[in-house]
C-alpha cells in the first residue's frame, strides 16, 4: 500500500548508480529536507526521553475524565481521567520501536535477496525475483490484520509480519544497483587485482548498492507506520503499551464530545509520516542521480 | 501485446491464488487457540465438543481439511461460518454491495480529482498554486486515514450537520426508488471523501511528476516551437505518457483503497466487509475472516495483473521479461 514508494523504487531502479558525493547534505540544506529530519529527529527524541518527557504515567489515571486541554493537562484527558500528552509521548516509543524493527528486517532481507538475486543471476534470479513481485502484490495491511487476529495483539509478530513482507521493493532497487555496478571500473579493478567474488560482492558492490535502498527505507517505514496506527485504531494494538493508533480508536467512541481525543495522536502519526516521506522523497530524487 | 508475455502472466495468476489459500488455511490452523471451546465455551462437555468438531470437519487431519477446503473454494463455497451459521459465501455476498459502492466511487473520485489536480499544479510550476497543491498533497497523504475521517465527522456531520454522521441509510426511511437513491448518496459522501482524499493525493502528486517530466522532452518542445496551443500540448501530446505512472500503480491502489475502507466502514458505519471483518475477528470466526481475506488478496492480485497488462498495452516499449 505505497503508491509513491512503488514510483520512488522505479525512479531508482532506472536512475545511475553512485551518485554525486555530498548529495545528502545538499538535501538537508533544502527546506523540506529540512523539516523532515529535524521532525525525524525530535520523533527519535522524544521516544527515547519518553519517561522523562512525559508529565505522568501514561497509565495512570491523573485527572478528571474527558476534560479538554488546559494548563494541568496540555492536551486534555481520555476517558478514564489519563494525560492525553503523555500517552503521546509514550505513544512515539511504540512506532518508533515498531518502525526501526520493521526496517532492520527489510533493511537486511531486501539487501541479502537484491545481492543474491543480481550478482548470481540465472534461474535463482529469476525465481527470487517471481517471488519478490508476488510478495509485493499481496495486500500488507490484510496480513497483518489477519496474523494479529488469530495469533493476538502483539508487537513481536507485528514486526515480524510487516518486516517479513515489506522488503520487495527494496530488494528490487538492490539489484537492479547490483546489475548496474557489476561492470564498472573499479569491480573490474578488484577482479584484476585477485579479489575473491565474496571479497568483491562485499567490499566493492555491497557499500555503493545499499545507500539509494536505504533512503527508500523512509518511504517503507512511513506506510508501516500507518500500518500500525490502523491496526491499533481497529483494536488490535498491544494492549501493554500505548501507541497513536489505540488513542484514537477510543476517540472513536467520544467523538460528540472529546475532540483532542481524536486530534492530537492523529497528528502525531502526520507529523512523523510527513517527515518520512519527505526525507525519503528528496533523498530518492537525489541518489536517484536528478538533481 | 506479446502473445506470450500475456500467457505467462495468466499462468501465474493460478499459482499465486494456490499460494494465498494455502498462506490463509495455514495462518489459521496453526494459530493458537480452538475455535470450537471460543464457541461453546470453556466448560463445554466433551460429546459436545466433538459434535461441533465434526459439524465443521475439525476433526479431520490437517491436509485433509486443506484439501477439501481448496475443493469447495474452487466450487465457491468458502465454508459455514462458526458464529452466524450460515454460509461465508452469503454473509459476504450481502456485504459486498456497500463496500464496492464506497471504494467504487473513492476510486473515480481520486482518479478524476487527482489528475485534475496533477495537471493544474504542473501547469503552473514553481508558482503558489503548485507550491499550494504539492503541500496539500504531501500533508493529506501522510494523514491516516482515520484521521481524516473523525475529522470531516466532526467538521461537516456534527459541527455544520450537513450530513449524517453514520450509516448507510436513514434507519427511519422506508422510501424506494430515486428518493432511497439519494438517502444513500447522502449517507456515502463523507465515507467516499475520508476514502478518496489519500488517493486523490497520491494520484495529484505522481500525474504532477509525470506530467513536469514529459513536459521537458524534445518532442514537447517542437510542439511548442511549431506554435501549438500550450493546452493542446498538455492534453494531446503529453498527457498520455505522462499518465504511465498513474496506470502503474492503479493495481495497488486497489488494494490500498480496500485497506481504507476496513477503516472507513469502522468510523462511519458502514455496512460493509470490513465490518463483517473486524466483527468477525472479534468472535475469532475463522471461516469469515478466511473468506474475506481470500477475497480481499485475489481482487488485488487481479487488479494488478489488470494493470499491468493495461500498462504494456498503453506503452510498447514495455515487455516483462
Amino acid at each position: 500500500m505505497s503508491d509513491t514508494a512503488e514510483a520512488a523504487a522505479g525512479r531508482l531502479e532506472a536512475g545511475t548508480p553512485a551518485p554525486a558525493p555530498g548529495s545528502v547534505r545538499r538535501v538537508l540544506r533544502t527546506p523540506g529536507g529540512a523539516v523532515g529530519a529535524s521532525l525525524v529527529l525530535l520523533w527519535v527524541l522524544v521516544a527515547t526521553l519518553a519517561p522523562v518527557l512525559a508529565p505522568t504515567d501514561p497509565f495512570a489515571v491523573d485527572g478528571p475524565p474527558l476534560a479538554g486541554p488546559s494548563g494541568d493537562h496540555l492536551l486534555g484527558t481520555d476517558s478514564l481521567g489519563r494525560d492525553l500528552l503523555s500517552g503521546i509521548i509514550h505513544g512515539a516509543r511504540t512506532s518508533l520501536v515498531v518502525a526501526g524493527s520493521v526496517a532492520a528486517l527489510v533493511a537486511v532481507i531486501g539487501t541479502a535477496v537484491g545481492l543474491v538475486s543480481g550478482l548470481l543471476g540465472g534461474w535463482l534470479d529469476d525465481v527470487l525475483m517471481r517471488f519478490t513481485e508476488a510478495l509485493q502484490v499481496l495486500p500488507r495491511f490484510f496480513l497483518a490484520l489477519v496474523v494479529i487476529a488469530f495469533f493476538g495483539p502483539g508487537l513481536d509478530r507485528l514486526i515480524l509480519v510487516l518486516g517479513a513482507t515489506s522488503w520487495p521493493l527494496l530488494a528490487r532497487v538492490v539489484r537492479a544497483e547490483v546489475l548496474a555496478l557489476r561492470h564498472r571500473e573499479f569491480v573490474d579493478a578488484a577482479v584484476v587485482g585477485g579479489a575473491s567474488r565474496l571479497r568483491i560482492a562485499l567490499r566493492e558492490i555491497l557499500p555503493n548498492a545499499v545507500p539509494p535502498a536505504l533512503a527508500l527505507l523512509g518511504l517503507v517505514v512511513a506506510q508501516v507506520i500507518l500500518i500500525e496506527a490502523s491496526l491499533g485504531f481497529l483494536g488490535l494494538g498491544d494492549p501493554n503499551v500505548t501507541s497513536w493508533g489505540t488513542l484514537a480508536s477510543e476517540a472513536q467512541r467520544f467523538l460528540r464530545v472529546a475532540w483532542w481525543l481524536t486530534v492530537f495522536p492523529g497528528l502525531a502519526i502526520l507529523l512523523v509520516v510527513l517527515a518520512l516521506n519527505l526525507l525519503g522523497d528528496l533523498l530518492v530524487d537525489a541518489l536517484a542521480g536528478r538533481r | 501485446m506479446n502473445r506470450r508475455y500475456l500467457v505467462r502472466r495468466l499462468a501465474q495468476l493460478p499459482l499465486t491464488v494456490a499460494a494465498i489459500l494455502l498462506a490463509g488455511f495455514l495462518l489459521i490452523h496453526l494459530a493458537p487457540g480452538d475455535p470450537v471451546v471460543a464457541l461453546a465455551g470453556q466448560s463445554g462437555d466433551a460429546e459436545y465438543y466433538a459434535y461441533l468438531r465434526a459439524k465443521f470437519g475439525l476433526d479431520k487431519p490437517l491436509p485433509t481439511q486443506l484439501v477439501i477446503y481448496a475443493g469447495n473454494v474452487l466450487s465457491g463455497d468458502l465454508g459455514t461460518s462458526y458464529v452466524l451459521g450460515r454460509p461465508v459465501a452469503e454473509a459476504i455476498a450481502e456485504r459486498l454491495p456497500a463496500t464496492v459502492l464506497l471504494t467504487g466511487s473513492a476510486l473515480v473520485l481520486s482518479t478524476v480529482v487527482g489528475i485534475s489536480l496533477g495537471i493544474y499544479g504542473a501547469r503552473r510550476h514553481g508558482r503558489w498554486p503548485d507550491t499550494a497543491v504539492n503541500l496539500t498533497a504531501l500533508t493529506v497523504y501522510a494523514a491516516p486515514v482515520f484521521l481524516i475521517g473523525q475529522l470531516v465527522i466532526l467538521g461537516l456531520a456534527l459541527g455544520a450537520g450537513w450530513f449524517p454522521v453514520e450509516g448507510m441509510t436513514d434507519a427511519r426511511s422506508s422510501v424506494t426508488g430515486l428518493p432511497r437513491l439519494l438517502d444513500i448518496a447522502h449517507h456515502l459522501a463523507l465515507p467516499a471523501l475520508a476514502l478518496t482524499s489519500q488517493e486523490v493525493a497520491a494520484v495529484a502528486r505522481l500525474s504532477r511528476v509525470g506530467l513536469l517530466d514529459e513536459l521537458r522532452q524534445d518532442h514537447i518542445r517542437t510542439a511548442r516551437a511549431k506554435g501549438v496551443a500550450e493546452g493542446v500540448v498538455v492534453r494531446k501530446h503529453a498527457l498520455r505518457r505522462a499518465l504511465l505512472p498513474v496506470v502503474t500503480v492503479l493495481g495497488g491502489r486497489v488494494g490500498h483503497l480496500v485497506a481504507g475502507a476496513v477503516i472507513v466502514e469502522a468510523v462511519f458505519g458502514w455496512p460493509g466487509l470490513g465490518r463483517l471483518l473486524v466483527t468477525a475477528m472479534q468472535n475469532r470466526d475463522g471461516p469469515i475472516v478466511l473468506g474475506v481475506f481470500l477475497l480481499v488478496a485475489v481482487t488485488v492480485v487481479v487488479a494488478n495483473l489488470l494493470t499491468d497488462l493495461l500498462y504494456s498495452w498503453l506503452d510498447p516499449r514495455v515487455r516483462y521479461g
